[in-house]
């Protein structure tokens, strides 16, 4: 009784009285009966004193009447199969009862660690809404937006409903991916206008300065100035090229190109012309096997094989081969773009296909491009209904796979 | 069965009172990590909620005062037991305390309306979340019952420290540069404070949890030198 924890002190009062008119009750009855069996008075008295002893540690232990104990928890007793449900479900699903937790999935395990989700709910859900929406035993109408449940960087959305023996089911749906996509849109918007601006910014100096005399009046500086506002300027319609040509392809991504192609001759194509504008143009090494056509759309591969050589000649060292090759792999198309520079460390690898996404943001002002290329190269692939996979090691290089279904013969529709 | 249900209202006990120093937790971390966010976007909105929300604190740091008296009273706790119901009346007010350093800065943040363009700005948020991870992270040990993970915690505070100096420089830099740029400057320094403080306090509650944990004491911290502030705690 004294370790009940939910009594109020009145009810502490209460239990007390009931177990002295219990022992007095008892010293009554054994005394009387021993006096009404011709005891010595003293001797009923002694034997009642101990029956009220007894009486008294006897409710001791059996603890006050039933309606003094806390309310049992819910019957939230679940029959196996119900488990092996739960158990199955994507979402984190957790029942709390009396804001204990008396199940948690597989899911809510992986999420909070098998020893946060015994006992009280709070240790697990941590978020001040999550406490006052249980704390309140109330229904959520719509679910509710928690941040930073597990790890920081997650979002869930929340919902509460009340199960018919009185306990919660608490259902966290993760929502990042929806929360990542969102914040990438915002971020697009303020890259691309970014992007955009940084070389439109020095284009318009450089005009003001020539305008204002001096500098357009020595024909050296004024030829320097021009290659710059040049460069520039080449840099925006590329930018607005890459643009124009992602949202293109975005545009087009159900429509699967219907034309056979061999990729060994765009291959080749494209590595002559990179080779014809770089000094060491011997570098880029192309490794054709004898592969089967693909069905592919010749402009968009000629894209992405423009993107991936250059970025190789761009990230990998100085001097060091690109290697292209096309070979058959389990009768799939498999090409390859493999540099040796510095790799990627593993956190950046899932995010290089976002767009203006950079390792390094500081370096990628000093070797140019757009920071689309990889979006590009992704959209191409899926288009072409290809597995892109860039693998690298940190100190060793980058290898970019595209895996191409092959066609099967006689399958082309026309 | 008498002891059998001893024990278990007990643990019952105890897991109520962890539970509600790990509601503390969780909303001084909410709130540290919305003022920093609500001084990043200049969100006066949520600076209010984050002051109003700081009263809920102060009332669960009440609950679990009351509490740890009364199952000081009832249970009369000994060993691990002893500790564990000791460290959990420290780490609330501690807790607590945090609180009030996020509410202290929510409320700097209408003040800071014009500060446009201060590197502090930018360095604050990262330094801010060093923070509410160590809260986080403390948290996670208390709940866990983990010394390790509270020796962590305490390993971190080294880089709030060093944001704090770095800061200091800046800001003084600044205001030395513009009379214009004192106020938002040492506005902007006492959030700094404010967030070292917090650290402060992570590192202390995870020598509370370390203590509760082992029964030792954490080893004393090497201390960091502060060349600018030689009186600071």
């Amino acid at each position: 009784m004294k370790h009940e924890p939910l009594l109020s002190p009145g009810q502490v009062d209460e239990a007390d009285n009931r177990r002295v008119v219990r022992a007095v009750l008892a010293l009554g009855v054994v005394a009387g009966i021993s006096w009404l069996l011709s005891a010595p008075v003293v001797a009923s008295l002694i034997a009642g004193l101990i029956a009220a002893v007894f009486a008294w540690i006897a409710s001791n232990s059996a603890g006050p009447t039933p309606a003094l104990l806390p309310a049992p928890p819910p019957d939230v007793e679940m029959s196996d199969r119900t488990v092996e449900l739960i158990d199955a479900v994507d979402d984190v699903v957790l029942i709390i009862a009396r804001h204990q937790i008396t199940h948690a999935n597989a899911a809510a395990r992986k999420l909070f660690g098998a020893e946060k989700v015994k006992g009280d709910f709070r240790l697990a859900l941590r978020h001040p809404m999550a406490a006052e929406l249980i704390a309140l035993d109330q229904e959520t109408k719509v679910p509710v937006e928690l941040a930073g449940l597990g790890e920081t960087d997650r979002r869930w959305a929340m919902s509460v409903r009340r199960l018919g023996s009185g306990a919660l089911l608490v259902t966290l749906r993760d929502r990042t991916e929806s929360w990542v996509a969102e914040r990438m849109r915002v971020d697009f918007v303020a890259n691309a206008s970014h992007e955009l601006r940084t070389p439109l910014a020095t284009i318009l100096g450089f005009i003001e300065t020539l305008s204002e005399g001096g500098a357009a009046e020595d024909p050296a500086t004024r030829s320097r100035f021009l290659g710059i506002m040049h460069a520039e300027a080449k840099r925006m319609q590329q930018l607005v090229d890459d643009l124009i040509s992602l949202s293109r392809i975005e545009a087009d991504r159900f429509a699967v190109p219907q034309d056979s192609l061999s990729l060994g001759p765009v291959i080749e194509e494209v590595a002559g012309v990179i080779r014809s504008g770089m000094r060491d143009g011997d570098r880029v090494r192309v490794e054709i096997g004898s592969v089967p056509q693909v069905r592919a759309d010749r402009v968009q591969i000629g894209q992405l094989l423009h993107n991936l050589i250059g970025n190789a000649i761009k990230y990998g060292r100085p001097g060091t081969p690109i290697r292209v090759t096309l070979k058959t792999v389990e009768d799939k198309v498999q090409l390859r773009v493999i540099d040796q520079g510095d790799g990627v460390a593993p956190e950046h690898l899932p995010r290089l296909t976002e767009r203006f996404y950079r390792v390094d943001p500081g370096r990628s002002r000093s070797v140019g491009g757009t920071g689309l290329g990889l979006a590009i190269v992704k959209h191409i692939a899926e288009r072409h209904r290809a597995a892109l996979d860039i693998a690298s090691r940190v100190g060793e290089g980058t290898a970019v796979t595209v895996t191409f279904p092959a066609v099967r013969p006689g399958s082309l529709s026309s | 069965m008498a002891t059998g249900h001893t024990v278990k209202a007990f643990d019952e006990d105890l897991g109520q009172l962890r539970g509600l120093i790990s509601e503390m937790g969780g909303r001084a971390e909410a709130a540290i990590i919305g003022s920093l966010e609500a001084l990043a976007n200049r969100d006066v909105e949520s600076a209010a909620k984050i002051v109003e929300a700081d009263r809920k604190i102060d009332e669960l740091e009440a609950e679990v005062e009351r509490q740890v008296v009364r199952l000081i009273a009832l249970r009369a706790p000994l060993a691990d037991d002893l500790r564990e119901v000791l460290a959990a009346l420290k780490i609330a007010s501690l807790v607590e305390r945090m609180g009030d350093y996020a509410k202290n800065i929510a409320k700097r943040i209408p003040v800071l309306q014009d500060a446009r363009g201060m590197d502090a700005l930018s360095v604050l948020p990262a330094m801010g979340k060093i923070a509410a991870e160590m809260v986080r992270n403390v948290l996670d040990a208390f709940v866990m019952r983990d010394p390790d993970a509270a020796l962590a915690v305490a390993a971190r505070d080294k880089a709030v420290d060093e944001f704090y100096n770095s800061l200091f420089r800046t800001l003084l830099t600044y205001m030395m540069e513009n009379p214009h740029n004192i106020t938002a400057s040492t506005h902007l320094l006492f959030i700094a404070k404010n967030v070292e403080r917090i650290g402060d306090h992570a590192t202390n509650v995870a020598e509370m949890v370390y203590f509760a944990a082992t029964g030792r004491k954490m080893a004393e911290r090497a201390k960091g030198e502060d060349p600018l502030l030689g009186a600071d705690s």
